[in-house]
């Protein structure tokens, strides 16, 4: 025969609810730094795998300021934004960099040739020291708009690997071409002129 | 000839006396050391490697900042002066020791502390609990009940469950309904295998 009986370890009912009390607030607060340390992550994550514009994206936007002597529409500031409408070969570069010194003639030669159909050819000077930059645009003969990427924000954004790197962007702001490492003239006579036609 | 060795040491004294003074000034005309130059490197990272504090970084670049921080250290400028030229002109991102604030901060200090306290906020809750039932108490507040079953008197049994101990043996749980359907399927299966053995 078998009987149940209650044992007296059932508490009364009213007793559970006073000692839970604090124990609810600690666990909306435990709740509340879980939820935080997610986000916090997510957000790390999020920016972790930031990717690097690529080609048929829209250009990052960004500002410049250009070296003292430079300038660009007769501006010393400009946008990226101020330039739609015209095909931009946004170059990163730097005096310490030896294949910089190959490409960069190329580059000016491109300017001279294509300022006056809508081209604009841009440097930004990457970790550069300033009087270093300025004595390699002097030995280059460089005239096409330099600046500096202050606090390497503009290099960050376009996630560079290293210099020299050069974004082709045409006249919507759209990305048409990276080229890692130096650009050569056959690319630049191949690649503007379709952008310039579109 | 004694004479003559006497006057001649005194003069080469003098002489050293007379070149001490532009010895002196030759060391203090602005000439900033590498181990000058190194002391504020070292709290600034090379733009272009990963990692590699600019005082032992080999790079071209690494040189260039250098000979930037002497030509600003024989300028006049202070280390802090040096130090923020170079977070405002390449990012906090050269800074040994960038400041804390926006995503840094977040990184460096409000997330190891929120971590801590989370922490410290779950091992609270688990003594707490351990501390309020107990884990013998935990047994019995699982059954809620316990059964005498064939026990001699209700009293061993509650007693036992009043000290947390729960009755084996001769007590035991009633059996439930899909307990009981197991043993009657069960019966079935083993009365249906004999009869077949004996065919």
């Amino acid at each position: 025969m078998s009987e149940t009986i209650p044992t007296p370890t059932t508490p009364p009912a009213a007793e559970p609810a006073k000692a839970r009390r604090p124990l609810r607030l600690s666990i909306i607060l435990l709740w509340v730094g879980v939820i935080a340390l997610i986000a916090l992550l997510g957000w790390g994550l999020l920016n972790s795998t930031a990717t690097r514009p690529e080609v048929g994206q829209q250009a990052p936007d960004f500002d410049v300021e250009f070296f003292d002597g430079y300038d660009w529409d007769g501006r010393t500031t400009a946008n990226l934004a101020d330039m739609r409408g015209q095909v931009v070969v946004l170059n990163f570069w730097a005096s310490w960099c030896v294949e910089c010194r190959d490409e960069t003639p190329m580059l000016e030669a491109a300017w001279q040739r294509y300022a006056g159909q809508g081209v604009v050819v841009l440097g930004v000077a990457y970790a550069d020291v300033e009087p270093n930059s300025l004595a390699y645009m002097k030995e280059f003969g460089v005239s096409f708009p330099h600046a500096p990427d202050l606090g390497t924000d503009i290099s960050q954004t376009y996630e560079i690997t290293g210099v020299p790197e050069t974004f082709i962007i045409d006249k919507d702001g759209i990305i048409r071409h990276v080229q890692i490492g130096a650009v050569n003239t056959a690319m630049l006579d191949q690649i503007i002129p379709q952008l310039l036609a579109q | 000839m004694t004479r003559y060795y006497r006057l001649v040491r005194w003069l080469v004294l003098a002489l050293l006396l007379a070149l001490l003074p532009a010895v002196a000034l030759a060391q203090d005309d602005g000439t900033i050391t590498d181990d000058e130059v190194n002391e504020v490197a070292k709290d600034l990272y090379c733009p272009v490697c990963e990692s590699t504090p600019l005082d032992v970084c080999p790079t071209q670049a690494c040189a260039d900042w250098r000979e930037l921080i002497r030509t600003k250290l024989a300028a006049g400028e202070t280390r802090q002066d040096v130090l923020d030229y170079f977070a405002r002109q390449y990012g906090d991102g050269v800074l040994a020791d960038p400041p804390r604030h926006g995503a840094s901060l977040v990184v460096l200090w409000v997330l190891p502390v929120l971590v801590v306290l989370l922490g410290a906020l779950l091992f609270a809750r688990l003594l707490r609990s351990m501390r309020a039932t107990g884990p013998a108490a935990t047994v019995a507040g699982m059954t809620g009940t316990v059964t005498t079953g064939t026990a001699t008197t209700s009293t061993v049994a509650t007693g036992m469950a009043t000290t947390g101990m729960a009755t084996t043996g001769t007590a035991a749980s009633p059996p439930r309904a899909d307990e009981r359907r197991g043993d009657e399927a069960l019966d079935d299966y083993i009365a249906r295998v004999e009869r077949e053995l004996k065919e």
